[in-house]
């Protein structure tokens, strides 16, 4: 089977002028070499801290961003070779539900033109069609049909995100970038809208991209994971295999550092020192070996590629078979 | 001493009440608990709980707009709320000190680090610009913060957001203060930067022996932090007991349901315990007891009769009508 969406090489570079009058020129690795797969119907959960790239990574799928290099493929197809016709399509097919409900909404259109909009630039439909298409919609998200006539700023904070899920499903999407969907939401909500989102997976088919920093949250959610660090992915697998057994350091930092659910849940405290370094000058080598508690020497000289190691992809010197320990 | 309890609070009850007196908001309503010396407290609560209104009330830092209608914040044996002003500015910062959310909006941006962690040094204890300078170098260090010597000269925006929040934090132990009220400490941050912060957190608190009040929206804040938890909802403790006790046996149908709803790491993925509705809005809360729309097992004088604290167990109480 091809994947509904395959990333092959991904780079983006963000060019910053710094030095009076623009002088010199660095340059922001937001997106490193990152590949990944997304098959029909499933989830891909992406995981890293702030400045890692994964909310670089969705712009580059949903073509908010031009890669700097490497190419997307939606289903076989590489995205570079579409011409206006086909990238319209594309555009169709993979829709979007970000973070913040309040910042997303316009709050000036009613919540019907807020969801129909995707349906009158993209589809010609009569007035009868496009009230079918909205009631359906409505329906699928949980929403009562009346909300169409109201304004945003008369629903919460879940049933905004409910929304927004609904305005991404009006053109039958088959896949969602989902950006930290439920991190504004109140704790009681989101589980809400994560048994919401599972469901319309399940009758809908759609695949999503689920972006978070909340490890439980994207480890619930995703059949796949990769988690991400200065722009590279430095593991990825099977969701199970990956929050069972972390490989990667920084994947087992990342894993400890997540809060428990229970005060009983006694994890293994691998407190990592200082800061997440810039991304305008990353470290040399692998770049987590400024904060890794397992460092080796040639860490800061070479670069560890993804490896298969258990049945996923570390890029770590610690699997690499060439190394004697 | 060790029988009297550090920080007694008893009934507070804090409205918000509207310019011409007309709308009043009952942002807590009768909230008591008691922290021991070297305890840890969460409570936990979601937006519009009451909860940073709580945090406000116990140092008097409210907006113009809130009253105190009732009840007492005994902090070692004395009423706070019948304090005159000048004497509660010898308690702030000194005696009981506190963390908020968002540390740019704490720290000022035209001071130096140095000036602002020696600044309650200065002002509570009259140490003179330099003695407040080395002990903020010395502060910087105990917050594991490297090279403190060159970091006194920084601003806060040449500090990354994990540094800043650990400027605050020696902010606050600087005067060696006997409760610590946090707000949401680590919402800001990052979740290896948040690791680090609690455990720096727990490391100053054993040292100092410390009391913290933990709030946050955060259970697994609570799971790993806390020894006691109070649970509010809609301004009122709905429960509150040992933090294992409550995880391990929630009375309260709120508890019980925010902690089903929490996704759990390398646990089979089903559906997840979801609460219906939304939370109620402060101004117009629900009749009797707040949570009964939402509540799976209500009974019928959920909706008229408010209910009153009920002993579980030592030191476990629940506000609920299945426990009447």
């Amino acid at each position: 089977m091809t994947p509904l969406l395959e990333a092959r090489g991904l780079v983006k570079h963000f060019p910053v002028r710094s030095g009076l009058f623009g002088g010199s020129q660095k340059v922001v690795r937001a997106v490193d070499d990152v590949s990944f797969m997304i098959e029909p119907g499933t989830t891909l959960g992406l995981v890293g801290e702030s400045g890692c790239g994964k909310t670089t990574t969705a712009k580059l799928v949903l073509l908010l961003e031009k890669p700097t290099g490497g190419e997307i493929r939606f289903d076989g197809e590489s995205l570079a070779t579409l011409d206006a016709d086909g990238l319209r399509r594309y555009r169709k097919s993979v829709q979007a539900v970000f973070q913040d409900p309040f910042a997303s909404l316009s709050p000036r259109m009613r919540v019907g033109s807020i969801i129909a909009e995707p349906l009158v630039t993209n589809e010609r439909l009569s007035a009868a069609e496009l009230g079918t298409r909205l009631r359906k919609v409505l329906d699928l998200v949980g929403l009562p049909a009346r909300s169409a006539q109201l304004f945003p700023h008369e629903f919460s904070g879940g049933q905004r995100q409910r929304i927004a899920i609904a305005r991404a499903l009006t053109l039958s999407p088959r896949l969602i970038v989902l950006d930290e969907p439920v991190s504004a939401l109140d704790v009681s909500i989101r589980a809400q809208i994560l048994n919401l989102l599972r469901d319309l997976q399940r009758e809908l088919g759609l695949a999503y991209l689920f972006i978070a920093h909340d490890l439980a949250a994207v480890a619930h959610m995703s059949q796949v994971i990769a988690v991400m660090y200065l722009g590279r992915v430095v593991e990825t697998g099977d969701a199970r295999t990956l929050v069972s057994r972390p490989r990667h350091p920084y994947t087992q930092a990342l894993f400890a550092a997540a809060l428990p659910s229970h005060p009983d849940d006694s994890r293994d405290e691998i407190v990592l020192a200082g800061d997440v370094p810039s991304p305008l000058d990353p470290p040399s080598g692998c770049r987590f070996h400024t904060r890794c508690p397992k460092v080796m020497a040639h860490c800061s000289v070479d670069e560890p590629k993804l490896a298969c190691v258990d049945g996923r992809d570390v890029a770590c010197h610690l699997y690499d078979p060439r190394v004697s320990l | 001493m060790s029988d009297t309890p550090l920080l007694d609070v008893r009934g507070l009850t804090t409205h918000y009440v509207s310019a011409r007196g007309t709308r009043v908001t009952r942002a807590v309503e009768d909230v008591s608990f008691t922290l021991r010396d070297g305890e840890t407290l969460g409570i936990v609560g979601e937006s519009g709980s009451g909860k940073s209104t709580l945090a406000l009330s116990l140092l008097r830092l409210l907006p113009p707009a809130a009253r105190i209608v009732a009840g007492a914040v005994r902090f070692e044996g004395e009423d706070l709320l019948n304090k005159p002003e000048s004497e509660m500015r010898r308690i702030r910062g000194k005696r009981i000190a506190m963390i908020l959310q968002d540390p740019m909006a704490s720290l000022n941006p035209l001071f130096t680090v140095g000036d602002q962690v020696g600044e309650p040094l200065r002002v509570h204890e009259g140490a003179t610009r330099r003695g407040a300078w080395n002990r903020a170098r010395e502060l910087l260090g105990a917050v594991r913060i490297s090279a403190p010597a060159a970091r006194v000269r920084n601003y806060p925006h040449e500090l990354s957001g994990g540094m800043r929040q650990r400027i605050v934090g020696a902010i606050a132990i600087s005067c060696g203060p006997r409760v610590l009220i946090a707000d949401e400490p680590t919402t800001s941050l990052d979740v290896t930067i948040q690791a680090q912060y609690l455990s720096l957190l727990r490391e100053l608190q054993r040292a100092q022996g410390l009391a913290m009040i933990f709030i946050t929206h955060n259970l697994g804040i609570v799971a790993r932090m806390c020894d006691a938890v109070a649970v509010m909802y809609a301004g009122r403790i709905v429960e509150a007991g040992p933090v294992r006790r409550i995880f391990g046996a929630p009375q309260h149908p709120y508890t019980r349901a925010l902690i089903e709803s929490i996704p759990r790491l390398g646990e089979a993925n089903g559906r997840l315990t979801a609460i219906e509705g939304q939370p109620p809005d402060p101004a117009a809360l629900p009749t009797g007891c707040a949570f009964h729309p939402r509540c799976p097992q209500r009974l019928e004088r959920c909706a008229t009769e408010v209910p009153h604290d009920t002993a579980i167990a030592t030191d476990h109480r629940t506000a609920c009508w299945l426990h009447p």
